[in-house]
């Protein structure tokens, strides 16, 4: 139930984001889901796209420092505190998170999720015991 | 079959026999310089010192240093001991503040140079059947040149491929099956990157040696540059003021770098006082060249550190060696008060995984306080995406250089491939205290 999701190391300096979006789009590859942590010095963007793989030899050719993770998506209810019982349930099985962030798109009336966990089995498993749906990854990536 | 052939006469001498080959030539030198080359008499009757008073090698801490400037105030040939009609080449080495310094080589100079070469070329252990490819320049600039003559004479089969396009260098040693590179540590690395950006893997290459000089380098880059080739590499050293490379090279042992001592008398001083240091200590080396016939020097402060490593070594050969060269006194920052060497900061950055050997040194003051910033790449397979991994790569930098430097440097962590890569000497140091780029 692993989703596969780029990690581009960015230094801070003007016009790298914009090359990364540039180059998948020259490849016709969408973006479904972004976020960026960053410092004063460097930032990682962290993609999710339709074509992982695709994506990942394509930046690694252009010469960007980049990385496969494997994150786990959860759709959770769409409104105010949907997101609360989910991590509820993780933090009751003592599972860490190291980050999360949300996707722009709806998936029915559910707000889909990303986590970055450390055990992702055990999340899902939790997860679903508590009632959530966690989507498999070719429907994220068809999303 | 690859051929090497055998020791020459003046690497194997006993130290005895060496002593006195050198004495008898730095008599001969001392009277063609005093008779022949204006600067050096007036230098000597300055210090009340005469050719005749020169009795023994130790005699020789009497006699005047001979520096960088004094080349530069006597530019161009004012230094020569020969007319310019028995010149036969000259080189010089650019000068990144004020004039350049100018060498020249008579025929016998250049025969000279060509031998001592082939012997640094073949204590690595390369000879007939190797296909060298020369990756320095060929220029004003004495590596292209000197290292080409001498794999000529041991016999290998050399290409003059010199500095730049670096793709060119990959399709030719694809082609020809190059067995030996030859250039700076931070350009054949370089190569290596290009070539894996070609789709070339470089271990699958044939090359199995390589011989590097020209710039300070530490182990660790020697140990990155094995591992991303699978080859051997090689330290050699040289400098143009004294003939250009094949000063000193490493034999297979590689426990330090033979010097051509029955042509170079070396010294090592205090870069401070100028006095000699016992033999083993870490200063300036010193040479003086004992038949060089264009332009001889006395005491030529190289502004190099190293220290002499005395005793034998197992390859046979019976000149001293010495020590890699940790940097130059030239090179070496102060930065609160304590000394820093590039290469210092070379080897932190060598020894942490997930790092490339890539990096920048900038020097900046804020106030009255010096700050130091390194700056240095990830390596392409070092990013997990994790930012934790991240902090904790630059709080090892951090903490490793502190250890050794006891300054807390700011560190930055760059995009591969974010730094210039250089074809000749990388530039690895910025100073902004001196209000420029030093
Ligand atoms: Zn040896």
């Amino acid at each position: 139930m692993s989703v596969k999701q780029i990690s581009v190391f960015l230094e801070n300096k003007s016009g790298r984001l914009a090359a990364v979006a540039r180059l998948l789009a020259s490849r016709g590859i969408n973006i479904r889901a972004l976020s960026i942590a960053d410092t004063s010095d460097f930032g990682i963007l962290r993609l999710i796209v339709d074509r992982p793989e695709e994506a990942y030899r394509a930046l690694k050719e252009e010469g960007f420092t980049v990385s496969l993770t494997d994150v786990l998506a959860v759709a959770v209810p769409d409104r105010p505190g949907g997101l609360a019982p989910a991590l509820e349930a993780l933090s009751e099985a003592n599972l860490n998170i190291e980050y999360l962030y949300a996707f722009v798109a709806r998936h029915a009336d559910q707000a889909l999720v990303l986590l970055k966990v450390d055990d992702r089995e055990r999340a899902v498993k939790v997860l679903e015991e508590a009632g959530f749906k966690v989507p498999s990854p070719e429907e994220i990536y068809s999303l | 079959m690859r051929v090497v052939s055998g020791l020459r006469r003046g690497e194997t001498l006993s130290r005895e026999e060496l002593r006195e080959l050198q004495l008898v030539r730095l008599k001969a030198l001392l009277v063609r310089v005093y008779e022949r080359v204006p600067f050096y008499r007036r230098k000597m009757d300055e210090a009340g010192v005469k050719p005749e008073d020169i009795r023994s090698l130790e005699d020789i801490r009497h006699l005047p240093f001979t520096t960088k400037e004094d080349l530069r105030e006597n530019y161009p040939f004012g230094l020569f001991a020969v007319p310019l009609k028995d010149v036969v080449r000259i080189h010089a080495s650019s000068g990144t503040t004020g004039k350049p310094t100018v060498v020249g080589y008579t025929r016998r100079d250049l025969n000279l140079w060509a031998e001592l070469v082939a012997r640094i070329v073949r204590m690595a252990g390369v000879g007939r059947g190797d296909v060298a490819q020369v990756c320095f320049s060929y220029a004003l600039f004495t590596g292209g040149f000197g290292l080409h003559a001498g794999l000529e004479r041991v016999g290998a089969t050399v290409v003059p491929a010199a500095a730049g396009n670096t793709e060119r260098h990959v399709r030719l040693m694809q082609d020809f099956g190059t067995t030996v590179l030859v250039g700076t540590p931070s350009y054949i690395l370089h190569i290596a990157e290009v070539a894996r950006q070609m789709g070339v893997d470089p271990r699958r290459l044939k090359v199995r040696k390589a011989l590097c000089g020209a710039e300070p380098w530490s182990e660790g880059m020697r140990a990155e540059i094995e591992r991303t080739w699978g080859i051997e590499a090689y330290d050699n050293y040289g400098l143009s003021e004294i003939i250009g490379p094949g000063v000193a090279g490493e034999c297979l042992e590689r426990q330090g770098l033979h010097i051509n001592e029955d042509h170079f008398l070396v010294e090592v001083i205090d870069p401070n006082t100028g006095e000699p240091l016992p033999v083993g200590e870490k200063g300036e080396l010193v040479f003086t060249t004992l038949t060089k016939e264009a332009l001889p020097l006395i005491r030529y402060r190289t502004r190099d550190l190293s220290r002499l490593l005395p005793g034998p070594c197992p390859c046979g050969r019976t000149t001293i060696r010495m020590e890699r060269v940790m940097g130059r006194t030239d090179d070496m920052l102060i930065i609160r008060g304590v000394n820093v060497f590039p290469s210092q900061i070379e080897e932190v950055i060598t020894s942490i995984p997930g790092l490339a050997p890539h990096y920048q040194i900038i020097v900046d003051r804020k106030g009255y306080l010096d700050e130091l910033e390194v700056q240095v790449e990830l390596a392409q397979e070092g990013f997990t995406g994790s930012y934790e991994d991240l902090e904790s790569l630059e709080e090892a930098v951090r903490h490793r250089l502190q250890s050794i430097l006891s300054i807390t440097p700011k560190v930055k962590l760059l995009e591969y491939g974010s730094l210039t890569r250089s074809t000749g000497k990388a530039k690895r140091v910025i100073d902004r205290r001196r209000g420029g780029e030093g």
